[in-house]
C-alpha cells in the first residue's frame, strides 16, 4: 500500500513550495516534518539520507528523492501533468524552466544583504514584466486555450500560478499590462485542488520572514 | 525531414557543452553557429528566436529550444537515454541535478573575483571529494553494475564522466580516493562515440582561457 509523500524541510516556502503547490494540485495529501534544529540536519546526513546532503527531501514510493527538480519531474509525470509526448514535455520544461529562474531570484531574495534589496526588487520586477511574463502571455494568446500546453493542465500551469502570486506580493500591479495572465490566474484559482489549496489552513507556507531566514541560516550553518 | 540539430552558443564550453556531450554520445551529428559579437545576439534577441532571450538556443525537430535542461532532457528522451520508466527517470534526473550543480561551480569559476578564485577553487575541489563524488561511487559500489541507473548506459553517466574531466582540470589527481570511478571513466570513455568525441578534431570545445573569459564577458554584457 502506498503511504503519503513525506517532505523534510524548513517551516517555511524556499524550495520547498513548488512541491507543494504541485502535490496539492494533483490532490495528493502529504505530511512534512520541519526542520528546525542543525541537529536533526545533522542526523539527517548522518542516516544517509540525504544524497547530496541537502534539503529538499521527498520520501516517496520507497525512494528518499532529493534535487528539487527531479522530485518535481517525478510528481509530474506520475500525476499526469506532463504533456502527453515528447515535444509537449519539451514546452512544459522549457517554461517551467524559465518561471525557476524567475522564482529563484525571488527565492534567494530575502537572504540577499540589507543594502542589495532594493536594486534586487527592482530586478525581479524587471524580469518578471519584460523577460517571463510576456513569454507566457503570448502563449496564452496565440493558441487560446486556458492552459500553456496541449490544451490541458500541466505542470507548467501550476509553476506559472504560483510564481504569479509570488510577484505580485512584491509588486501588486504587475500583472496589469497582462490580461490574459489575469484571466488565467483567475481560472487556476477557480480549479477546486488549487481554490482549496488557497485557503487558510492549507499546506501553503506564508511568505519568508527574519525568523524564516535565520532558522535556515541556523540549521545550515551558514551564518 | 528532420535536418541536424542546431546549436547557438558562442564558442566555448558554458552552458552547451553538456548538449556537445549528449548529442555526441548519442551519435547525432550537429552544427553549431557562433556568437562572435554582441550583435550577433542582438540579432538572434531581435528575430525573437529566444524564448527568454538567453542561450543556449538549439533548433531541434522543429522546435527553437532554449534553458539547457529542457533541451538536455528531450535529446536524452529522443534517443534512449533516459532509463525505461519513471522510477529510472527520477534517479537519472537525481544524479543529473548533482553533477550540474558542481560543473555549474566549475563553470562560473572565472568569472568570479581574482581574490575569490582560490577561496572557490578549494570550494570545488571540497564539494567534488566530499559531496558528489562519494555519492556516486557508492551508487556504482551499491549495485556493481558498469552504469548509474538501469544496468545500461543514460544521460547520468555522460553526464558523470563530463564532470570527471572537468574535475580533474582542477586537479588531476581528483578522482584518488574513488576507485570505483576510475574504472567508470575509463569504461565511459571508451564507449565509441564518447571515444570519438574525446579526440582532437571533434566538436568539444577547450577549457576557457582568459581571453575567451573577456570576449564573452564584452558579448553578455557581464
Amino acid at each position: 500500500m502506498s503511504e503519503k509523500p513525506r517532505l523534510i524541510y524548513f517551516n517555511g516556502r524556499g524550495r520547498m513550495e513548488s512541491v507543494r503547490w504541485l502535490l496539492a494540485a494533483a490532490r495528493v495529501e502529504f505530511e512534512e516534518i520541519f526542520l528546525d534544529t542543525r541537529e536533526q540536519y545533522v542526523k539527517l546526513i548522518k542516516d544517509g539520507s540525504l544524497m547530496f546532503q541537502q534539503v529538499p527531501l521527498v520520501e516517496i514510493d520507497g525512494m528518499k528523492m532529493v534535487q528539487t527538480r527531479a522530485i518535481l519531474s517525478y510528481i509530474a509525470g506520475k500525476y499526469n501533468l506532463y504533456g502527453k509526448d515528447l515535444k509537449e514535455r519539451a514546452f512544459i520544461d522549457m517554461y517551467v524552466e524559465g518561471i525557476t529562474d524567475l522564482m529563484h531570484m525571488i527565492l534567494m531574495f530575502p537572504f540577499s544583504p540589507p543594502e542589495a534589496k532594493e536594486k534586487n526588487l527592482a530586478l525581479i520586477t524587471e524580469r518578471a514584466t519584460h523577460r517571463y511574463f510576456p513569454v507566457f502571455e503570448k502563449a496564452l494568446k496565440q493558441h487560446g486555450q486556458d492552459f500553456l500546453v496541449g490544451n490541458q493542465v500541466s505542470w507548467a500551469d501550476i509553476q506559472l500560478m504560483e510564481v504569479i502570486l509570488a510577484v505580485e506580493e512584491k509588486t501588486p500591479a504587475v500583472l496589469l499590462a497582462f490580461p490574459q495572465l489575469q484571466a488565467f490566474k483567475t481560472r487556476m484559482s477557480n480549479m477546486p485542488a488549487i481554490k482549496k489549496f488557497l485557503q487558510p489552513g492549507s499546506p501553503r507556507k506564508p511568505p519568508p520572514d527574519d525568523h524564516y531566514v535565520s532558522t535556515v541560516l541556523k540549521v545550515l550553518a551558514e551564518e | 525531414m528532420a535536418g541536424k540539430p542546431k546549436l547557438h552558443y558562442t564558442n566555448g564550453r558554458g552552458k552547451m557543452e553538456s548538449i556537445r556531450w549528449l548529442l555526441a554520445a548519442a551519435g547525432v551529428e550537429f552544427e553549431e553557429e557562433f556568437i562572435e559579437t554582441k550583435e550577433d545576439l542582438e540579432k538572434l534577441r531581435n528575430d525573437g528566436s529566444l524564448l527568454f532571450q538567453q542561450v543556449p538556443m538549439v533548433e531541434i525537430d522543429g522546435m527553437k529550444m532554449v534553458q539547457t535542461r529542457a533541451i538536455l532532457s528531450y535529446i536524452a528522451a529522443k534517443h534512449n537515454l533516459y532509463g525505461k520508466d519513471l522510477k529510472e527517470r527520477a534517479w537519472i534526473d537525481m544524479y543529473v541535478e548533482g553533477t550540474t550543480d558542481l560543473m555549474g561551480m566549475i563553470m562560473y569559476l572565472p568569472f568570479q573575483p581574482a581574490e575569490a578564485k582560490e577561496k572557490n577553487l578549494a570550494l570545488i575541489i571540497e564539494r567534488a571529494t566530499a559531496r558528489y563524488f562519494p555519492a556516486y561511487e557508492k551508487v556504482l559500489k551499491d549495485h556493481g553494475h558498469d552504469y548509474l541507473v538501469g544496468n545500461k548506459l543514460s544521460w547520468a553517466d555522460i553526464h558523470l564522466l563530463e564532470a570527471i574531466l572537468m574535475a580533474e582540470e582542477c586537479k588531476p589527481d581528483i578522482l584518488s580516493a574513488f576507485p570505483l570511478l576510475q574504472a567508470f571513466k575509463g569504461r565511459i570513455s571508451n564507449i565509441p562515440t564518447i571515444k570519438k568525441f574525446l579526440q582532437p578534431g571533434s566538436q568539444r570545445k577547450p577549457p576557457a582561457d582568459e581571453k575567451f573569459i573577456a570576449h564573452v564577458k564584452k558579448i553578455f554584457n557581464m
